[in-house]
């Protein structure tokens, strides 16, 4: 590729999703004469925070309390979250959230003028804000469009970030990136980097998120030393269209849709989920229970009901129905209108008159980089925030909800502490730094663009569609040794045979091939790291079900994995940490009537119905 | 149901490196009903031609990463369905009204300036604290801006606007719905500070109301409604005078 230019600043972001624009602005407003750099490979409006649809779970209404979001937390992670780190992300919810009211995001509202809440899976009493059904799309553009007060935030617009830069000392000093337009690669350098970059569904063929979710940002972390956690615990979101796998939110559940199968029967009472109420009963939807059971639970019943023969044959597949014709029109297109276009427009349904036949669909990565409570990883100076890291609060299952919000308190928590490392460690050598990104330079030239790389034989997209199948059929909701070894073995072949890959696209303009080949050599590392880590975990918790190992073990278990890079060719060695647990010992996680509700459910904290 | 024959796209071509005009390239696809023109062009990406270069990512009409011209009219790809162009060619064009990068993808280098140009975040002198609460807004107060903040900026209406291709200092349906967007939020108090840019010379009165933004807008903003009332508004400002303290202006 072409020669390299440094562009210096005091602090990098990495993504300019959620995460990445709040800590922009936790920089910008907290140090105003630091120059903060967003580095994103898309604009940052086109991030896929923009397709979140339900909500952002924060306590507000006096019903509520932070004892229960807590609680509702650990448990729906099945043990696997840090304590003190989820105390922390709840206790900062409600000001983040406000926050972002205060920016300008259009909160739907109550008729009093306060925010309105809605019932979300495994949440005890209604506590997720939402704007109408795009909550994400509002959330993503109100943080850019106020991005753009600030003087101080530089912007690397559709810049491919590729490898970390490390000072003598260790510390994270920046970022090597192709600038998409020219194929130039650049050294953008700083006092400290705070990686943003989003997860990884795009290592599975069957998922929710868009093509840009590759885990760029898991995997230059991964590559530079630091540990991946908890990467087997992958959620299934139980509602996606068959065949594209768009979402159709949780949030359509929390105003009342039912699950049914091919024979109209609400299965999910038959999984320890709890009672059927009629659709008309005033505590329908129940909270925890049903429909609103946690999304783990409800993904694994799907293919209980697919096993004993109780699913609709669609012709993309396997498919049970959502059913919210009882809602009626008025109340579709008030709540969730974007589920009523999505489905006319994707699946030829309108749920005004018709259910909607749905299927569990790869939608979130649980682990990520490892980070501590302060977002800070094992680097020094090296941050992270969002889906691509893992602090833990979402253990082995996170809450429908709970992700917006994370991106709000750990993107400004990542934003103060590397602002923080910044101003303590203002010392660095550009010319090192320089020298690495000349390396990173020759490298992607060497691997895609010398004479050995245009004789090469593999084609991207076939090697992209054999790990797919390989994810799918060996990690996917269910798994046992078998499966994941021969998982792990097929990524390993992959691995040789991206030795040999080849680009049609040997120019510097745009090349999205090559962008293309960067974005598979990341989801092979994640892919690597989610394989290892689930064959070495023998239990089933949350979201991770061993055939095998059909139990929770806590004795051995009740501990984070983290999968660590050994080298070219090399298996990742998986190291535990302990689960840090402070006032709620582990235990049965039970969701029905069984789910220790302590208060009435439909008692609401503000003016009446929700306009 | 799935396969039945095929279908063929006709590519436009540039590369600023190679060509000095642009050239159109013809590829048969499989034709499959349930298939937009997106997922076609990633078939031809992946399978035939990994040089043919193009912006994507959700495919759920959200992200607005993938206007093109498809037989000559603005349209997300990813909402544009095969089955309503099948057996007929599908002509795919980069945006009208914008330089070309590089085959299907345009430089969106003015649109940003221009979105960036009308101040769109909330502007007031007396802001709260988070922990006083959230300002109340009625569903009502909601209801005047919601419409046009659900832009995608996705361009479409910068494509289908006759007056964006000729006249530079004119700012776009888009850019003017999200300006006029924060005028009508009543926790927002920065009209005068926003109408300041949105009433010099052709930023907003170059519109002559055409329409077609509305037309082919995929989210229903509405963006020539929203130029109509700003104008309006616009005139009142003018009469009082531009410059005025904040929030004065509603």
């Amino acid at each position: 590729m072409s020669h390299m230019t440094t562009h210096q600043h005091d602090v990098i972001i990495i993504g300019g999703g959620g995460a990445g624009l709040r800590a922009a602005i936790a920089i910008a407003e907290e140090n105003p004469s630091f120059s903060v750099a967003c580095v994103s490979k898309v604009y940052p409006m086109r991030s896929h925070t923009v397709t979140a649809e339900g909500g952002a779970a924060a306590v507000i209404k006096p019903n509520d309390s932070l004892e229960d979001h807590i609680y509702d937390t650990i448990s729906g992670a099945d043990w696997l979250a840090d304590q003190d780190a989820v105390e922390y992300f709840v206790n900062r919810a409600p000001s983040e959230m406000i926050q972002l009211e205060h920016w300008g995001c259009p909160w739907s509202r109550m008729a009093d003028g306060t925010v309105a809440v809605r019932p979300f899976g495994g949440m005890k009493i209604e506590r997720t804000w939402f704007a109408a059904d795009k909550t994400g799309f509002h959330m993503l553009h109100s943080l850019f469009q106020t991005t753009l007060k600030y003087g101080n935030i530089v912007r690397y617009d559709e810049h491919f970030a590729s490898k970390l830069l490390l000072d003598d000392e260790g510390r994270c000093r920046g970022c090597a990136a192709i600038e998409l337009r020219t194929g130039t690669v650049r050294s953008i350098v700083g006092k400290s980097v705070i990686i943003c970059t989003g997860g990884a569904g795009k290592a599975f063929p069957f998922t929710t998120n868009g093509a840009i979710k590759t885990g760029d940002g898991m995997a230059m972390a991964y590559q530079a030393g630091v540990a991946l956690k908890d990467m087997e615990f992958i959620q299934y979101h139980p509602t996606g269209l068959p065949g594209t796998g768009i979402l159709i939110t949780e949030a359509s559940r929390g105003e009342g849709g039912i699950l049914v199968n091919k024979d109209g029967y609400r299965y999910l009472q038959d999984y320890d989920l709890g009672e059927a109420l009629d659709v008309g009963d005033p505590r329908h939807p129940q909270k925890r229970a049903m429909e609103l059971g946690p999304r783990d639970k409800l993904s694994q019943c799907f293919i209980k009901e697919k096993n004993a023969g109780r699913t609709i044959e669609t012709k993309d597949g396997h498919a049970v129905h959502l059913d919210l014709r009882h809602l009626g029109k008025a109340k579709i297109d008030k709540r969730i209108p974007f589920v009523r276009e999505l489905a006319r427009n994707y699946a030829g349904i309108d749920p005004v008159h018709q259910p909607i036949p749905v299927r569990p669909v790869v939608h979130y990565v649980m682990g990520g980089i490892d980070v501590d409570s302060n977002s800070a990883t094992n680097i020094p100076g090296l941050y992270a925030a969002g889906e691509c890291a893992c602090v833990s609060i979402n253990g082995a299952n996170r809450l429908g909800s709970n992700s917006l919000t994370e991106l709000l308190v750990f993107g400004a928590q990542a934003g103060t502490h590397a602002a923080r490392f910044a101003m303590d460690n203002p010392d660095y050598d550009v010319s090192g730094l320089e020298a690495q990104t000349a390396d990173e330079g020759e490298r992607i030239r060497r691997t895609y663009f010398s004479v050995r790389a245009r004789s090469g034989t593999e084609r991207i997209a076939v090697l992209r569609n054999e790990l797919h199948d390989a994810m799918e059929d060996g990690a996917g909701i269910y798994r046992d040794a078998d499966s994941l070894d021969a998982a792990c073995n097929k990524i390993a072949e992959l691995r040789d045979r991206y030795a040999n890959v080849t680009l049609d696209d040997q120019s510097n303009c745009f090349n999205t091939e090559l962008t293309a080949a960067l974005e598979l050599s990341s989801l092979l590392d994640v892919a690597e790291s989610m394989a290892h880590s689930a064959r070495e975990r023998t239990e089933s918790r949350g979201s991770h079900q061993r055939l095998d190992h059909p139990d929770r073990n806590d004795n051995d278990f009740l501990a984070h994995s983290l999968a660590f890079r050994t080298g070219v060719g090399g298996a990742p060695r998986i190291e535990y940490r302990p689960v840090t647990i402070t006032r709620w010992p582990p235990g049965e996680r039970t969701y029905g009537a069984d789910s220790g509700l302590k208060r009435p459910a439909d008692e609401t904290g503000a003016a009446g119905e929700p306009s | 149901m799935a396969n039945n024959g095929k279908i063929t796209l006709e590519i436009f071509r540039y590369h600023p490196e190679t060509d000095s005009e642009p050239r159109y390239q013809s590829y048969e696809v499989p034709y499959n009903e349930d298939w937009v023109v997106l997922d076609a062009i990633n078939w031809i990406k992946d399978h035939i031609d990994g040089t043919v270069t193009h912006r994507w990512s959700c495919r759920m009409g959200v992200c607005g990463s993938c206007g093109m011209m498809v037989n000559g009219e603005p349209k997300l790809t990813c909402a544009a369905f095969l089955k309503d162009y099948h057996p007929r060619a599908v002509k795919v064009e980069p945006l009208v009204n914008f330089p070309v990068e590089r085959d299907l993808v345009v430089a969106m280098d003015g649109f940003m300036d221009k979105l960036d140009a009308v101040k769109p975040y909330i502007i007031r002198d007396d802001v709260n604290d988070t922990s006083e609460g959230e300002y109340r807004q009625s569903p009502a107060e909601l209801a005047r801006y919601k419409q046009f903040s659900m832009c995608i900026n996705c361009m479409l209406c910068y494509a289908a606007c006759p007056v964006v291709g000729h006249e530079e200092e004119f700012l776009g349906p888009a850019a003017l719905a999200l300006g006029h967007r924060y005028n009508k939020d009543s926790r927002d108090e920065g009209q005068s500070e926003r109408m300041e840019v949105m009433l010099s010379d052709e930023a907003m009165w170059g519109c002559t109301f055409v329409g077609e933004c509305s037309v082919v807008c995929p989210k229903h903003v509405d963006p020539a409604g929203a130029i109509q009332q700003a104008k309006a508004m616009g005139a009142q400002e003018y009469f009082k005078g531009f410059v005025m303290p904040r929030g004065a202006g509603e």
